[in-house]
Order: C-alpha cells, then structure tokens, then sequence
C-alpha cells in the first residue's frame, strides 16, 4: 500500500454546488474518507477539470480516485483512467435529482450525498488496478471451430474465413450439405417471394471446400472439448478410427435438427403407406426431378394434402408442444412442386393457423395464384394405402368432415440435436460419482450423443431450455450461451428455416470472433467486455464445498484431484455469482469484492434510533436496477432521501455478509433490485437473480434469530425501463419499515 | 333442376371453386382470401346473414355448391363497401357476392320469394322497357307485390309523400301510362342484347 495515493475530486456542476454543501464534503473526504487529495471543480467532467486529475495521477503519483459527481454510467469516457483505480459517488443521479427539490430536504440531501462521498472514499481503499488476465498469454488462439457441416455450419465456416479468421468445419457424416442437401428446392430468400429456389448447397460445398481458411473433417465427431476461449484443444475422431487434434479459439455449435419422427403419429397415419413427412415428400419430388411426382407405388399424385401441424403445438403433453416456424413456408413450397408441375393436381394445406414467417405471405400469395387450395381445419385421423383419406374439423364451416387424397404430407416439426442434456446428466454423473456401477454405464450411455463432449465440471454439452433446444440468451442477447466462446447457430438452437439459420450462423461466428479477440486480450466476454478484472481465490481458506463450481451460471470454474475450484478465466464473464455463493468468502475481483461492497456498507452514517432516519441499503444490479435508479433521478421522480444504493454486477454476487453486516449496522432494511428470472428471464448472467432469490429465500431463519422481521430484507426484479416503479417500490418500502419501527439493532453495530 | 344448372354441374363436376373463377364475376378472387373473418366482422348485416363471406369462400372452396348458391346470404348484401375496404387481400368482396347472387338468379335456383332478389328483378323489369326507371310504376310495383290488399294500405301510407313530390313537379302521374323512354330505346336494347351475349360466351352459358 506505500504506493497507493488516494485523491477524491467533488464536481459542484449540473448545480450540486448550488444545492449542497461542496466544502463540508471535500471535509468528510478528508477526515473520514482519508484521502491524501481532495479537489473541487467547477465543470469536472470537461477537458479542464479531467486534465486536472491526469496532472494529479502523472504528477502526485495518484493512483487510487474516487470522482464525487455523476452516476457512473455518465460521462464514463471522460472519467477514464486506465492506469488508476476509480470510484464513483453518484452526487447528481443518485442525490441531486432524486431527493424532492426545496429547504426542507436540505438537511438529508446532504446527509446522503456525505455517505456517498464516504461510501466512494471507502470503496477505492480496497479497489485494485484490474491488470488483465494473467494467463491471457495461453489464450492466443483465432481459429474457430464449426461442428456441423449443414446450412448453418456452412455459413458460419464461410464468414469466420470471409472475416479472416481460420476455421475448422466438422461433419459427422461422409458430405457437407447437411438438411439442405435433402431438398428438392427451398424457400425463396428475396423478391418477389414467389417461386422455389433451387438449394445453392452444392455452390456452397464447393465454396467451403475451395476455401484455404475452411479445414473441413468428414465423417468426424468431437470425442473431447478441453479448455477455454482461446485455447481449445479438441479431439476428433474419424469413422475409419483416427483421431487428431485441433486448437482452436471459439466454438459454433450447428448441429441442426431432426424431423420429428413420424411413427408417433399412428393417428396421423405416420407409418402407413402414402403418408409421408416433409423429408419424405422432398425426397419424391428430388427423384421426380421437376416431372410430376409420384409416389413410393409409382403411380402419378393426382391429389394432396398437407397436415400442419402433425404433432407439433400439441397441448397434451404427448407430441411437440412448440411450432417449429418453417413447416407452413415448406408445405406451401411443397404444393407448388405439384402445381408448377401439373396444375390440375388437387394441393389442400390445412392448418390451423398459417404461419409465414419473413416475407413468406408473398410466397403464400403466390400459392394461391397457383390455385393451392388453403383450409383451415384440424385433421383427427388419416388413413394412409392406396386412397388416403384425411377426416377433419373444418374449422370456418364448423363441421367433422374428410377429404380424400393419393397422397398425405404430414407437417412434422423439428427437433434439436443438442446433445446430452445436463439436468439429467448432473443426476446420473452425481450417482457415478458416489460409486454407483449403473449410472457409470449409463453416463458412457448418456455420452454417445454429445454434440461437443465437453470436460467441464458442469457436463459435456451446453445447457438446454425445456424443449431441448441449445441454450441461448433468447431474450437479451440470442447469440449467448452459458458456455463462454461456444454459440449455438441453427435449428439446434430454436426452430428455424434456412434463412433464419445462415442469418444465424453469421451472428454465431461473427460472436466467435469477439470472443477470440476478447480472450487474446485477457478481457471478459459478454455481457463485461471491457472488463480486465479477473476472479481470484484465497485457496487456504476454501472448504471445497463446491458451490462455485456448482452455481457458476457459465461452467466457467472445475475442480481439481483434491475438489478445489479451478478458474478458467476466459470461460468467466466476472458476474461474481461464485463470490455471492462462496461462505468463506475467499473469492473476489480485484476491483469488486466482499470488501469493496462490505466496506461502503459499513462507510454510511447510521444516525440513532431517536433520530428517527431510517437507512436503507439498495443493492442494485448494475444492468437494470440500477440504470433505472438514474433514470428516476433523471425525470425527477423523487424518492426517500433515507436510501443509499450501491451498484453490485449481478444479483447473484450479493454475498449474505453484507446483509448481515448492514443489518448488524443497524440498517432498518436492505431492498435488493435484480432482473426477472425463470424461464423467460432477463438476468443478463442468466441465472445470477435467481439465485440471489434462492440464496434470500433461506436467510428468514436466521433474521429471526437476530430478531428481526423477515420483511427487512426486500428482494425485487426490476427492469430498465422501470423508472416509476423503482421510485414507488422505494418509497412504499420505506413506508413500511416506518410503520414497523426503527430496526431493534441499532446502536450495537 | 333447370337446364343451364344441369348443364354446369356436369360440366364441372365437383370443382365448383373452378366454376366459380370462371363464371362469376371476380370469382377468380376467391382463392385469394386467406381466411381472416375481417369481412365477416365488418359487415353491418352479418347478423342478417346465414353465411358470412369468410364462411361462403371456405363453402366454395369445399364444394358446397348448392349451399351456396341456394343461401340467401348473397342477397342480403347492401354494398355499404366496408369489407372491401378493410380486407387485407383486397378481394372484391361486395362484387363476388353480387356475382354469387347473379350467377345463382341466372341459373335459376336462387332462393324464390328472396325480398331483394324480387326487388331487383321487379327494378331491371322496369329498367329495360323503357330504358330507364319508371319511379310511379316502380313504387306501386314494389307496393303491390305482396298483394292488393297490403298494396292499397301501403299507398295510403305513403300518400303525402307521394302528393308532395307530385306538387313539386318531382314526380309526373301521366307516367303510369308507360312514361317517357330514352331517345334511342332500339338501339338501347340492341345493347342490352349485346352485353347479354357477350356475357354469356364469356360466362360460358353460350351453349
């Protein structure tokens, strides 16, 4: 610490001068917040009052600040130091704004906007200058794996290498193609949306093929994933038996869909003769080569119909309960094979809803140029042989009723092929590891169908949703997976068409590549990509109680031979969900940690009971709570003067300490602010709220203990656009700590 | 069964989407509807109506001939115009259920008695006599139609209404008998004639 200099600067702009006492702050600075410099500006933010602090820093070996002026969020170019390690008290958002205008308010604005300044002075003490990651030197690695050699992989390989980065293409079986190689013709991508395109998939083989910077493996899987973003060692297996190795720096993950198999509809005739899929009718008008297209008994289609729909939305729990959003654009396409060849065969596409995603309602226009008849009707039985019949609710008309046809296309939806699914993998892996010689074979089992075969703590593929699709940050950011440097593209990811899915594998390798060049640099990935700070842990203090390895929302942290947690930094994302997790408290970040939060908690004035001013700790997740906080105070929407807010990363890196320590402080209440979670959640870490509710859910037990009602500690979700709500929320809560009185822990602290 | 009904079943056998794109007016529209119900909740007289239009598109398209064409729900059209405006196809939809009701009227099982279709052949009647209307002859016709007695009451109802416009030259008593036609009724029904022609070749009620 000999050659930390501590400075604070208090900014009197925007009319904090006006408003507050600017000379009795620079004085808690001093006394209490221990700052060796402590400066006022006028106009801290221009070129003047920045050039100021750079003197200071060049100067006066400054090398700790805390900027005592606006919300970190603003003016966060103008107050970049790279080379020392900075704090903000939030005067003008969180005070100036917030607090109601007028004399009356005088006294507890100031009072607050002094616990910031304290708050600010006491953070940047235990703050350290984030150096990077120290093993960013392992992570040196560009080149971007593709498993998966369909449309999606295709394209990723393709932009990877258009971009300038090498990439390596691995496909399962002996052809590059993949779904698309099956059809007869697809979807039309541009204007005018009327007819069916030939695929392009062979110009495209060829393309990747051609490529200097496209390495493809046929007939390969991934038999191990190790490593990190750049650093990746894969092993791949051959069919023939060899193996090889690659490095690589990132991973895209198209291993694309099945169709669902139709011998689950028996009702739908699946399995029985002239009833096909969409895979099996592409097949028909691939052997029919644009003549009219017969069946499998050689005889002519003179009448078709399509079922959508064919086990997909299927609310009973039996089938698919999703749509699979290509299927309608196919069976339209599909009809137009047997129009363009013979308009005089009978097409019929019933559905129940007609869904045309994109610019498909031109292409369905153009279907019923061509004279596809449309019906909208719910098919409850087909029969397939030699004359099909389809009975059906007519849906308009109101009536059970049948068609007959020559042939019967059934709509089935796709399926993901995402790998091993980890909840049921953690189970059996939990028994295997306990010693249990049935789930050791059925883990070997289990392993078979990974996609990636990762070596991670947490399993060998990345997590799934409900339905079984690869994950993705589906509301936020759908290119993010909770496997830091490995994106999902393509149906394996949602239901998709093929346009959908080389879109998507453009975004997929365009994140590859951030996440390359991130790790190279030994900064964080999404959603911090700035950040150098790195997670360390005090390993003589850890019990090996595996909750970071556990709750890590990123797989991001293993174990070794002696079950001690080993930090993989370039998987890491620094949401701290490991430091909220850990009991012992031995994880932290070098510039945000269970000291830099514990000790502006315990910086904050805690007046006497008598006093009748109650303190509130807001702890607010930075991506929202707390945008939304500034954004009250920006519209002046006033709230009590009695809070004091502190920006954590993530809900989920709220230690229980500093609950504890507030409420030992004699804090009335702690409200903590995070983003919706469950199913459709916005935690920007995906799992980090929901484990602070889980982590909050358990400490009613231990309030108790101390006395206190349950209700002093409050756990909200907020989102960005909330800015009323946060005002209300804060004040309702308020209202209710007054009306349960001061907290009976006052004076111990 | 009438002869041209006869006729046009056995020559369209069962695709009566295809009989009617090619014999009704805007009938080749009828593929275009994609089933939204707009029209059908547009309409001011949908509670009037058996069959909306969504409902009479998708009967068409299951090949509800007789249904159809023997509903009444065609003629309860009142062409205020508002499903054409609002459809988001931009199908004609007033002018198909005209066509519908024509077509239906032309092959002679339209639904007999149908107020409008009476009112709309007692008006063409009236129209082509003299090559334009006839507003004393029509009105009494109109009045008459359910009979002399109904005939008489609505008369005297309608008394001071029908002085009125006498008084103020609006309405000319002498026309009840014939009234005056337009200057070149020959040639006015040689283009009746024609129209009617041209209309049955391309209709194809030729045969």
């Amino acid at each position: 610490m000999a050659d930390n200099k501590f400075a604070a600067y208090i900014c009197s702009g925007c009319g904090i001068g006006d408003t507050m006492d600017v000379a009795g702050l620079e004085k808690i600075a001093t006394r209490e917040g221990k700052m060796t410099v402590v400066k006022n500006h006028p106009f801290l933010c221009n070129a003047e009052g920045v050039q100021m602090i750079r003197d200071d820093i060049a100067n006066e070996g400054v090398t700790h600040l805390c900027i005592a002026a606006c919300s970190r969020r603003a003016k966060a170019e103008a107050f970049a130091f790279p080379t020392a390690a900075v704090s903000r008290a939030n005067l003008r958002e969180g005070v100036l704004w917030a607090v109601a205008e007028g004399a009356d308010h005088d006294e507890i604005r100031q009072e607050m906007a002094e616990d910031y300044v304290r708050m600010g002075c006491a953070e940047v003490k235990k703050m350290k200058l984030p150096e990077g990651n120290p093993n960013k030197g392992d992570a040196q690695n560009k080149r971007i794996l593709v498993v998966g050699g369909g449309m999606s992989g295709m394209t990723a390989a393709l932009a990877a290498a258009d971009a300038g980065y090498e990439a390596v293409l691995v496909e399962k079986t002996g052809a590059l193609g993949g779904f698309a190689s099956k059809l007869w013709k697809r979807v039309p991508f541009s204007s005018p949306y009327a007819e069916p395109q030939a695929t392009g998939v062979e110009e495209m083989v060829a393309k990747v093929t051609g490529n200097p910077k496209i390495k493809v493996h046929l007939n390969t899987t991934v038999t191990e994933t190790a490593g990190s973003p750049g650093r990746f060692k894969i092993n791949l297996a051959q069919e023939s038996g060899s193996v090889s190795e690659e490095s690589v720096g990132a991973i895209v993950q198209a291993s694309g869909f099945t169709p669902y198999d139709m011998a689950k509809l028996p009702e739908l005739g699946g399995g029985q003769a002239n009833v096909v899929d969409q895979a099996g009718l592409e097949a028909l008008a691939k052997s029919a080569n644009g003549s009219a297209i017969k069946r499998a008994d050689g005889k002519e289609v003179k009448s078709v119909v399509f079922v959508q729909c064919a086990g997909q939305r299927d609310d009973s729990g039996t089938h698919l309960p999703y749509c699979s959003g290509h299927c309608c654009a196919t069976s339209i396409k599909q009809a137009m094979y047997f129009k363009d060849a013979n308009p005089d065969v009978d097409t019929v596409v019933m559905y129940t809803d007609l869904r045309v995603p994109g610019m498909g309602e031109d292409f369905y226009r153009s279907a019923q140029q061509k004279g596809v008849i449309f019906t909208k009707g719910k098919a409850s039985k087909v029969s397939g042989g030699d004359a099909c019949k389809v009975e059906f609710k007519d849906l308009i008309l109101d009536e059970e009723t049948s068609t007959d046809a020559d042939l019967v296309v059934l709509a089935t939806g796709q399926v993901a092929n995402a790998g091993v699914n980890l909840d049921d993998w953690t189970e059996v892996n939990t028994k295997a590891e306990g010693g249990d010689e049935a789930a050791k074979t059925q883990r070997t089992e289990m392993k078979t169908i990974s996609v990636l075969n990762l070596n991670y703590r947490q399993g060998p593929d990345m997590p799934q949703f409900k339905y079984g699709f690869a994950d993705s940050h589906f509301i936020c950011f759908p290119y993010e997976t909770r496997r830091t440097g490995i994106y999902a593209a393509g149906p394996t990811r949602r239901p998709m068409d093929m346009l959908q899915a080389t879109e998507d594998a453009t975004g997929a390798a365009l994140k590859a590549i951030q996440a390359v060049e991130n790790a190279s640099q030994g900064r964080a990935a999404h959603p911090r990509a700035w950040d150098l700070s790195f997670p360390s842990a005090r390993l003589e203090g850890c019990t090996q109680c595996k909750r970071c390895t556990v709750e890590c929302p990123f797989g991001a942290i293993d174990e070794d031979e002696k079950r001690f947690p080993v930090f993989n930094e370039q998987r890491c994302r620094r949401c701290g969900t490991c430091m909220g997790a850990c009991p012992v408290r031995v994880i932290s970040f070098e510039n945000y940690s269970c000291d830099t939060v514990g000790s502006q908690i315990k910086a904050v004035n805690v007046p006497d009971e008598d006093e009748e001013k109650p303190r509130i700790l807001i702890l607010a997740c930075e991506n929202d709570a707390y945008p939304a906080l500034d954004m009250a105070g920006v519209q002046r929407l006033s709230y009590s003067a009695y809070v004091r807010a502190i920006p954590v990363r993530c809900l989920g890196s709220v230690n229980t300490i500093w609950i504890t320590d507030a409420l030992n402080a004699g804090y009335d209440g702690v409200m903590m602010m995070g983003c919706k979670k469950g199913d459709d959640y916005q935690c920007h870490f995906v799992k980090g709220s929901e484990m602070a509710y889980y982590r909050m859910s358990k400490i009613g037990d231990t309030l108790k203990q101390l006395g206190l009602e349950p209700e002093r500690v409050q756990t909200q979700e907020v989102a960005i656009t909330d800015n009323a709500r946060v005002a209300k929320l804060i004040n309702d809560y308020v209202e209710q700590l007054n009306e349960m009185g001061p907290s009976p822990m006052k004076g111990f602290g | 069964m009438t002869n041209a009904n006869q006729q046009a079943v056995a020559r369209y056998k069962n695709n009566f989407l295809k009989e009617v794109e090619e014999r009704v007016e805007e009938g080749d529209m009828v593929k275009m509807c994609m089933q939204c119900g707009v029209c059908a909740g547009s309409c001011p007289l949908g509670s009037a109506w058996e069959h909306s239009p969504q409902k009479i598109f998708m009967m068409i398209r299951a090949g509800k001939r007789d249904e159809v064409l023997q509903s009444d729900s065609m003629w309860m059209c009142t062409s205020c115009y508002n499903c054409i405006v609002r459809c988001p196809r931009q199908l004609p939809i007033t002018h198909i259920m005209h066509g519908l009701a024509n077509y239906a009227h032309r092959l002679g099982i339209a639904p007999k008695g149908q107020p409008t279709r009476e009112f709309a052949k007692t008006f063409w009647n009236n129209l082509i006599k003299r090559g334009r209307t006839n507003e004393l002859t029509l009105t009494l016709a109109h009045y008459f139609a359910n009979g002399i007695g109904p005939g008489i009451k609505t008369a005297l109802n309608m008394q001071k209404i029908g002085l009125g416009m006498v008084m103020a030259g609006r309405l000319n008593p002498m026309e009840i008998f014939g009234g005056h036609s337009v200057k070149d009724l020959k040639g006015f029904h040689a283009v009746l004639a024609k129209a009617k022609e041209i209309e049955d070749r391309k209709k194809g009620f030729a045969a």
